[in-house]
C-alpha cells in the first residue's frame, strides 16, 4: 500500500474538460470516495491513476515516484470497473487466478491457491469457484470483479461504481464488507460513487468534484457541516438539503442568495407557519413534508409525532447555511 | 401484421417440413447426382433415360487415380490372374494400372494452398482488424474503404498484369505464389469481418488485463483472441471455400507443380469422356471443406460468449 499523489491533472477531450487542474493527496491507508454526478470527471480521475489514460499536463505519483510513462501493469494498481468485469471466456476461478499469474506477479501455484480461496471465501463465492463467469448472477460477477482486485495487494485499489448494480440489501452487505476489509488490511482506496451513503458510511475522505474541478476535498463530516459551496452542501446528505431563499426567514448575512438547511437543522414550535403536507413514518425518524408558501421543504420530527397532514407547523432554521449568488458559502 | 403466440396447427407444421423438404431435395440433388455418379460405370454415367437405380462400381475411382494402358488379349494373358481389386476392374476394359494420376498431387496442392491462404488471410486480417478497431489510425475510415475496395473489381480484370508481374518475380506455378495471391484476394474480407467481431468485445475487458498486469500483446493473446474465437472461425470458413474452389486465377497461373485440383478435374475428362472419374474427383475434393466446417461449427454456434456483462 501507498500514498498517491494527483498534482495538476488536466484532461480536454475535444472541447469537453474532464479534469481541470486537480491536485489531490491520498494518504496511505486512506478510502477516498470521489463525489459528483454523471460528467464531473470521477472515472476520468481513476482512468488516470490506473494509466489507461494520460493527463494533458500534471503527474501522478505513488509512493513518491512520478507514473509517467509508466503502463498500467507497471503502476502496480487494482481496478474494479463498473461494467464488463469478467472474462467471459474464463472459470470464476480462472478470473480471480488472473492477475495473481501476470508476468510481473508470477505468483507461485501455493500461493494463488490459497489467495483465491480466502478472497472467495470473504465474497462469499467459494462454491462457485468452477462455474463459467457468464453463468453467475449480476450480484456474483460484481463480487468476482472486486475479488479480482482483493487478490492482489496493489499500491491501491480504484473501484469505479461497483456497488451501483447490485440490490439493496446486497449493495449495503458489501459495503460493510469492503469497509471491514479495507480497515483490516490496512488498504489504500480510490473509490468512485453517486451514492451518499456509500460516501458517508465508508469514506475517510471525500473529494467532490464538479465538471472536472475538485471543490472540496476533506472528511466526510467536514464536508456535510461545512460545504464550501451549495453544489458541495447537496452532494451529502439523505434527504437532501433543503435549499430556499435566504430572506425568507430574516437575518441572514449580506449578500446571502440562498438558505441551505439540512433537514435536522429545522426547529419545529416556533417560527414561521408552515403546512404539513405528507408525513413519512420510517420507524426511528419520521420525515415531514411541508409547504412554506410556494417552497416545499422536508425535514424530520420525532417518530412518534401527533402530526399529520393538513396540520400546521411553526418552524425556523439551526446552524443555516448561506449561499451567495454563485453558490459559494458565506 | 399480426404474431400469433399459439403452436403452429399440424398442417402448418406439415406444410413447413414439406417446403423445408422439397429446398433441401432441391439443393441437395445436383450433389448427390455427383456423388451417385461417381459410383457408376461409365455406361451407366451417360445411360439415357438417367439410371437412379445401378450397380455401384469403384471404376470411377480406380481411374481418377490412376493412368491406365490398354494391351492386346495375348499380352493381356500372359499377365496372368489380376493380383488386386482394382487391377480385375481395369482389366475388363484390356487395360492395366501404369501408374499414379496427378490427382493426389493436385489435391495436396490444394490443401496446402488453401490451408495456407487461409492461416495467413485469418492472422493478418485479425492484427490489422484489432489495429483498426481499437487504435487511433490515420485516415482510418479510407484505408478501411481502400481494403474493401481491392474486393471491387472482378479478379479476371486484374488476371493479366498479376500473370506478368507473377512471371517477373519468378512466382508463376509456385505454392507461394498462388498462397500470397489468394491471401491478397481473401484479406480484404478477412480484415472486415474480424474488424465487425473486435468491435464487439468491449475494450474493458483488455483495459482490465492492462491493469491485471499484462502487456497489451498478452491482452491481446489472453482475452481479445479467445473472444473473437467465433469470428476468427466464421472468417476462416469463408476464405478457405473462397481459395478451395478459386478456378480462374488457378487456371491462369498455374500448369505444373502448384495447379490445385480445380483446374485439374476438368481435364479428366479428355481422358475418353470418364464422368464417373470427374465426379469421384469433385466428390473427394468436398470433403475437407465440409470436414472443416464440421470442425468449426462448434465455435460458429458456441458464439455468444458476449454475455459477461452487467445489465
Amino acid at each position: 500500500m501507498a500514498d498517491v499523489t494527483l498534482a495538476n491533472i488536466t484532461k480536454t477531450y475535444g472541447d469537453t474538460t474532464a479534469l481541470a487542474d486537480v491536485s489531490l493527496t491520498i494518504p496511505d491507508g486512506a478510502f477516498v470516495v470521489l463525489l459528483g454526478p454523471t460528467g464531473a470527471g470521477k472515472t476520468t480521475t481513476l482512468r488516470m491513476v490506473a494509466g489507461l489514460d494520460k493527463p494533458d499536463r500534471g503527474d501522478i505519483l505513488i509512493h513518491g515516484r512520478s507514473m509517467q510513462g509508466r503502463t498500467p501493469a507497471q503502476r502496480d494498481v487494482a481496478m474494479v470497473f463498473q461494467q464488463y468485469s469478467l472474462y467471459p471466456h474464463l472459470t470464476v476461478r480462472e478470473n480471480l487466478e488472473f492477475p495473481l499469474k501476470s508476468p510481473i506477479l508470477r505468483t507461485p501455484r501455493d500461493v494463488i491457491t490459497r489467495k483465491v480461496a480466502e478472497v472467495a471465501e470473504v465474497l462469499q463465492i467459494a462454491h462457485k469457484l468452477d462455474n463459467k463467469a457468464t453463468a453467475l448472477s449480476g450480484g456474483e460477477m460484481q463480487r468476482v470483479s472486486i475479488g479480482r482486485a482483493l487478490v492482489r495487494d496493489p499500491a491501491i485499489y480504484l473501484m469505479d461504481e461497483p456497488l451501483s448494480s447490485l440490490d439493496a440489501k446486497l449493495r449495503s452487505d458489501l459495503r460493510i464488507e469492503l469497509k471491514r476489509i479495507q480497515s483490516s488490511m490496512g488498504a489504500t482506496l480510490l473509490y468512485v460513487t453517486h451514492d451518499q451513503v456509500e460516501a458517508m458510511t465508508m469514506a475517510t475522505h471525500v473529494g467532490v468534484l464538479d465538471h472536472g474541478r475538485l471543490v472540496q476535498f476533506g472528511t466526510p463530516r467536514q464536508i456535510y457541516e461545512h460545504p464550501v459551496s451549495l453544489y458541495a452542501a447537496s452532494r451529502l446528505g439523505t434527504p437532501k438539503i433543503n435549499v430556499l431563499p435566504a430572506d425568507l426567514f430574516g437575518g441572514s448575512p449580506a449578500g446571502a442568495k440562498s438558505i441551505g438547511l439540512r433537514p435536522e437543522h429545522i426547529a419545529l414550535g416556533q417560527g414561521l407557519p408552515a403546512s404539513v403536507q405528507r408525513v413519512e413514518h420510517l420507524g426511528d425518524q419520521t420525515r415531514l413534508h411541508l409547504k412554506l408558501g410556494v417552497h416545499d421543504i422536508l425535514t424530520l420530527a420525532d417518530p412518534h409525532t401527533p402530526l399529520t397532514s393538513g396540520d400546521t407547523v411553526s418552524i425556523q432554521p439551526r446552524d443555516a447555511l448561506y449561499f451567495d449568488a454563485s453558490g459559494a458559502r458565506l | 401484421m399480426s404474431y400469433s403466440v399459439t403452436d403452429p396447427s399440424p398442417r402448418q407444421k406439415w406444410t413447413a417440413g414439406t417446403l423445408v423438404v422439397a429446398y433441401a431435395l432441391i439443393t441437395l440433388l445436383p450433389l448427390l447426382w455427383i456423388i451417385a455418379t461417381g459410383f457408376k460405370s461409365p455406361s451407366d454415367a451417360i445411360a439415357y433415360p438417367p439410371k437412379v437405380i445401378f450397380e455401384p462400381t469403384l471404376e470411377g475411382y480406380v481411374n481418377l487415380f490412376t493412368t491406365r494402358t490398354r494391351m492386346s488379349p495375348d499380352a493381356l494373358s500372359a499377365l496372368g490372374e489380376p493380383a488386386t481389386w482394382y487391377d480385375r476392374i481395369v482389366r475388363q476394359y484390356d487395360m492395366v494400372i501404369s501408374g499414379p494420376s496427378r490427382y493426389g498431387e493436385r489435391f495436396l496442392n490444394s490443401v496446402i494452398i488453401g490451408f495456407g491462404s487461409t492461416f495467413l488471410s485469418v492472422f493478418l486480417g485479425t492484427l490489422a482488424a484489432y489495429a483498426f478497431s481499437r487504435f487511433k489510425v490515420p485516415l482510418k475510415d479510407d484505408l478501411m474503404f481502400f481494403i474493401l475496395s481491392t474486393r471491387m473489381m472482378p479478379p479476371i480484370a486484374v488476371a493479366i498484369p498479376i500473370f506478368l508481374m507473377f512471371r517477373q518475380l519468378g512466382l508463376s506455378d509456385t505454392h507461394l505464389g498462388m498462397i500470397l495471391l489468394y491471401t491478397g484476394v481473401n484479406l480484404s474480407l478477412s480484415v472486415w469481418l474480424l474488424k465487425g467481431f473486435i468491435d464487439e468485445i468491449p475494450v474493458e475487458y483488455e483495459e482490465a488485463a492492462l491493469i491485471d498486469g499484462y502487456t497489451r500483446f498478452q491482452a491481446f493473446t489472453k482475452v481479445v483472441l479467445p473472444q473473437a474465437a467465433t469470428g476468427i472461425a466464421s472468417t476462416a470458413i469463408f476464405c478457405l471455400i473462397f481459395s478451395w474452389n478459386e478456378y480462374a486465377f488457378a487456371v491462369l497461373l498455374t500448369s505444373g507443380t502448384a495447379q490445385t485440383a480445380p483446374p485439374f478435374i476438368p481435364t479428366i475428362i479428355g481422358v475418353g469422356k470418364d464422368w464417373p472419374a470427374v465426379a469421384a474427383g469433385a466428390t473427394l475434393f468436398l470433403v475437407p471443406v465440409m470436414v472443416f466446417t464440421i470442425l468449426l461449427r462448434k465455435h460458429l454456434l458456441r458464439g455468444i460468449t458476449f454475455g459477461a456483462v452487467r445489465k
